[in-house]
Parts: C-alpha cells; sequence; structure tokens
C-alpha cells in the first residue's frame, strides 16, 4: 500500500473571503450612495 | 518580474478580486468632475480648463493601453499591476503637491500623464489572467473586472465628495483630499499585486475547455485581421451610441420632458444619472456572463440590433412617456457597459489567449474615438437644434437617428466577423518543432 507524502495544499478559505470583502466592502458603499440617489428620480 | 505563477491549490476565485481591486480604484477617473468645482474657484480656472486632467487621463489610457499592451503580455500582470499602482498613486501625489503650491500644470501633468498611464496599463493588466483562469467562463470573468471600472466613480464620487467637505475646498483641502486619495489607492491596489498569479500549466479549470487550446494569433498579426478593425468598429459604434446618452444625460431629460405637463427636476434629472449608472454597471457583469451561454457574436446582435431599436423606440415616441424613455435609455446604457465587458471574451475567441491582453490594448484605441464621437454628435447636433428654435425632444431626434445609423454601422460588421484565416495563426509548439526539423531536410 502506497502513501502520499506530498503536503495537502492549504486551505485558502479565510484569504478568499479576506480578498473579497476588502473589494466588496467600498463597493457596497457605493452600491447604497447610488441607490440614495437614484431614488431622487421618482421622489424628485 | 517574472510572472507569478501559482502554488498548487491556488483557487481562481482569488484572481477576480485582485483585479477588482485595481479596477475599482482606476475606476475613480470617471468621478473627476467633483474636483471640478473646487478647482475652479481656489485657481481660478475655467470649466474647461478644469476638465484638462481628466481628458489628458483618458488619452493617456488610449495610448498607455495600446502601447504598453505587449509589455504586458510579456512582463505579466503582477508588474502591470505594480506599475499602475505607482503610475496611478503618484500621478495624484503629484496632484497634491501642484494644488499645495497652486502649479495647476502639476495637477495636469500629475493626474493626467502620470495618473493616466496607470489608468491604461491598469485597465489591461487582469484581462489575460482572468481568461486563462476561466477559459470556461471568461465573459464572466472578465465582466467582473470591467464592471469594477464602472463601480470606481460609485466609490470614489461620494468619497471624494465627503473629503473635500471635510477638508475645505480651498487649494491646502485639495492638495490633502489628493494626498488622501494617493496613499488610499496605493493600499488598495496592493492586494491585487499580491494576490495576482497566472496559472500553472495544466488546466485550471476542472472542466471546460484550456485556455492554451485552439488558435493563437499575436498582437503583431492581429492588427493585420479584418477580425480585428471589424471588433474596432463595433466596439466604437457601440461605445459612441451609450455614451451620447451618458454624457448629456442630465440635461437631455429635462430638456425632453421641459414642454410637458410633468418637468424632471434638477434633483430627479441626477437621480436618472445614477440609476444609468448602475445599469451601466449590471450590463458589464450581466450581459457579459450571458455571452457565455449565447455566444459572443449572438450577444452583440442584441447590443447592437435591440440598441438601435430602443433609440427608434425612444425618438418615435418622443415626449410622450417617461418610463418607456427612461427603460430605453436604461437598456442602451446596459448594453454600452456589456459591449465593453464582452469584448476581451470576444477578442480571445478570435485570436486565442496568447496576447489577448495586448490586442485588446490596441483595441481601447476604438474607446478613445468613440469618446470624443458620441458627445460631439449629441452636443453639436443639440446646439445647432436650439439655434433654429426647436425645443423639448426635438433637439435630441436627430442625434437618435444618427445612433441608430451607427449602431447598423455596427450590426454589419459583427455579421462580417468570420474565425481567423490559419494563415495569421502562430505555429502549435509540436508544429514548430516539426517545421524546424523539416527545414534542415528540405533546404
Amino acid at each position: 500500500m502506497s502513501h502520499d507524502s506530498s503536503p495537502s495544499p492549504p486551505d485558502r478559505r479565510a484569504l478568499i473571503v479576506f480578498a473579497w470583502l476588502w473589494v466588496g466592502a467600498p463597493l457596497c458603499y457605493g452600491l447604497y450612495e447610488l441607490v440614495q440617489k437614484a431614488t431622487q428620480l421618482f421622489s424628485g | 518580474m517574472s510572472p507569478p505563477v501559482a502554488p498548487p491549490g491556488w483557487s481562481r476565485w482569488l484572481v477576480p478580486p485582485a483585479a477588482l481591486s485595481v479596477h475599482l480604484s482606476i475606476g475613480q477617473a470617471y468621478a473627476w468632475s467633483v474636483f471640478k468645482p473646487p478647482l475652479e474657484s481656489a485657481l481660478g480656472l475655467s470649466g474647461t480648463q478644469s476638465a484638462l486632467p481628466f481628458q489628458l487621463a483618458i488619452v493617456m489610457l488610449g495610448l498607455s493601453a495600446a502601447f504598453g499592451g505587449t509589455l504586458v503580455e510579456r512582463n505579466g500582470p503582477r508588474w502591470a499591476m505594480t506599475v499602475a499602482l505607482v503610475c496611478f498613486s503618484s500621478g495624484f501625489l503629484i496632484a497634491a503637491l501642484g494644488a499645495a503650491t497652486e502649479q495647476y500644470w502639476l495637477i495636469v501633468f500629475g493626474y493626467g500623464f502620470v495618473g493616466g498611464t496607470g489608468l491604461g496599463i491598469g485597465y489591461i493588466s487582469p484581462v489575460s489572467t482572468l481568461i486563462k483562469w476561466f477559459p470556461d467562463r471568461p465573459g464572466m470573468a472578465t465582466g467582473i473586472a470591467i464592471m469594477g471600472f464602472g463601480g470606481g466613480a460609485l466609490i470614489a464620487s461620494p468619497w471624494s465628495a465627503q473629503m473635500l467637505k471635510s477638508f475645505g475646498s480651498d487649494s491646502s483641502g485639495i492638495a490633502l483630499a489628493f494626498l488622501v486619495h494617493g496613499l488610499t489607492y496605493a493600499v488598495f491596489m496592493t492586494l491585487g499585486v499580491l494576490l495576482v498569479r497566472v496559472p500553472r500549466g495544466e488546466k485550471p479549470a476542472a472542466s471546460g475547455p484550456s485556455a492554451l487550446d485552439g488558435v493563437q494569433v499575436s498582437a503583431r498579426n492581429a492588427v493585420r485581421t479584418p477580425q480585428f478593425w471589424c471588433l474596432w468598429v463595433i466596439l466604437c459604434m457601440n461605445v459612441t451610441a451609450g455614451i451620447g446618452i451618458l454624457e448629456k444625460a442630465a440635461p437631455m431629460i429635462t430638456d425632453f420632458f421641459g414642454d410637458t405637463s410633468t418637468p424632471v427636476s434638477v434633483s430627479a434629472a441626477a437621480g436618472f444619472v445614477a440609476l444609468l449608472s448602475a445599469a451601466n454597471m449590471a450590463g458589464r457583469i450581466g450581459w457579459s456572463s450571458t455571452s457565455d451561454l449565447i455566444g459572443r457574436k449572438n450577444i452583440y446582435r442584441v447590443y447592437l440590433g435591440v440598441g438601435a431599436l430602443m433609440y427608434a423606440l425612444i425618438a418615435w415616441l418622443g415626449d410622450s412617456s417617461k418610463p418607456l424613455f427612461i427603460l430605453a435609455a436604461l437598456v442602451i446604457l446596459s448594453f454600452y457597459g456589456g459591449g465593453f465587458a464582452t469584448i476581451p471574451a470576444y477578442l480571445k475567441d478570435l485570436f486565442g489567449t496568447y496576447q489577448v491582453g495586448a490586442i485588446h490594448g490596441r483595441l481601447l484605441t476604438a474607446w478613445s474615438t468613440a469618446g470624443v464621437l458620441g458627445p460631439l454628435i449629441v452636443n453639436w447636433i443639440a446646439d445647432h437644434q436650439e439655434a433654429a428654435g426647436r425645443h423639448g425632444s426635438s433637439l435630441y431626434t436627430l442625434s437618435f437617428l444618427i445612433m441608430i445609423g451607427l449602431l447598423a454601422v455596427g450590426f454589419v460588421a459583427n455579421e462580417f466577423v468570420r474565425p481567423v484565416h490559419a494563415r495569421h495563426h502562430i505555429p502549435a509548439p509540436r508544429e514548430a518543432a516539426d517545421v524546424a526539423r523539416q527545414q534542415p531536410e528540405s533546404a
């Protein structure tokens, strides 16, 4: 019986979450401001 | 700098945020207008003068993307993102020095020339890498990045305005705002530099075609093909049609319904502009991802064909229906964004991934042309119609008819797109070795 001696690749889920939050947070801020302004079309 | 190769187990889902960190930053360019009124009052500039840094930045975007594309392909995405970071951030720092010393030429040089170079290199930096990581969904992958360019202005516009409010709108306040922008964008873009990796030799996706399969055409050969120029015409016409509305959206909707019983207020017009930005951004990711399902040629048939129908609808309805006017404008703007985001995947289909970033850079000259053409058509015609005593929706009817004609030209160009002839292909490594072996024998 043979064993695979190569180490398993590191779990990168935390890095993926961090990277998407890094770009997602400012994008959400921009979208929030956009929605605030867009509603003026219907209320202004 | 050698291209950073992904270690085993590197997730391809780390590449889109790397691309987004660059595109969300450089997309700030479209929020330049926030700085115009403070600069005009602090340095005594005219409106034309205060637009100079932005205009030079857009010219430099086109030039650096066109001429720097081959370097980007040769040195890899990390090099390109580093250059983009250094240029874009130092452009702001030079502009800060210019504002602090009240030397306007330094602002033009810093933001326009140095920063603009960063825009072009940054814009094309992740394209080829994303396509290689997502050979099964190239439209979606490039759509995410190019959506970021649209999103950059959404973030920067309120952020910069808030900063000017806090620091003041005099020259020292503007200088401080430029300084904070430069430093913040440097930190934000660093994520992209650190995260970006090119895939190892194996297929990055578990299933689907490999990015290295099929036709491969060099950038030098690509510009000699009719396919490249067909795509150039398609992009130019699609962008011209969209930018014609985008550039004049607020005065257009106000003029359009000015003679009706329900005129549009200034704040409602601002809301309309915001809604168009949302459609532009949604089109980048939505339509580009759809192109992975229905094919690139078909999606451009939709952009150009349905886009022309939307313009016809607006021209036909005039000021009789505000909801339909808004709906048609939103659809046109979503096609405008979609056209930008889908073009890299169309290039990949025709020319392969070998130098797709460099080819994309050369194609962006169509954007620069459209950036001049679209506003010129709409503004020139509106001014002449006004001088002729016209008002309301009739100021724009002729412009819309011209846009329909331009979109029809793009539609026809799309129909002419065929696979690239084999004489333009670069030989596959095995074929090249066979040719090299046969040459001494046949000599």
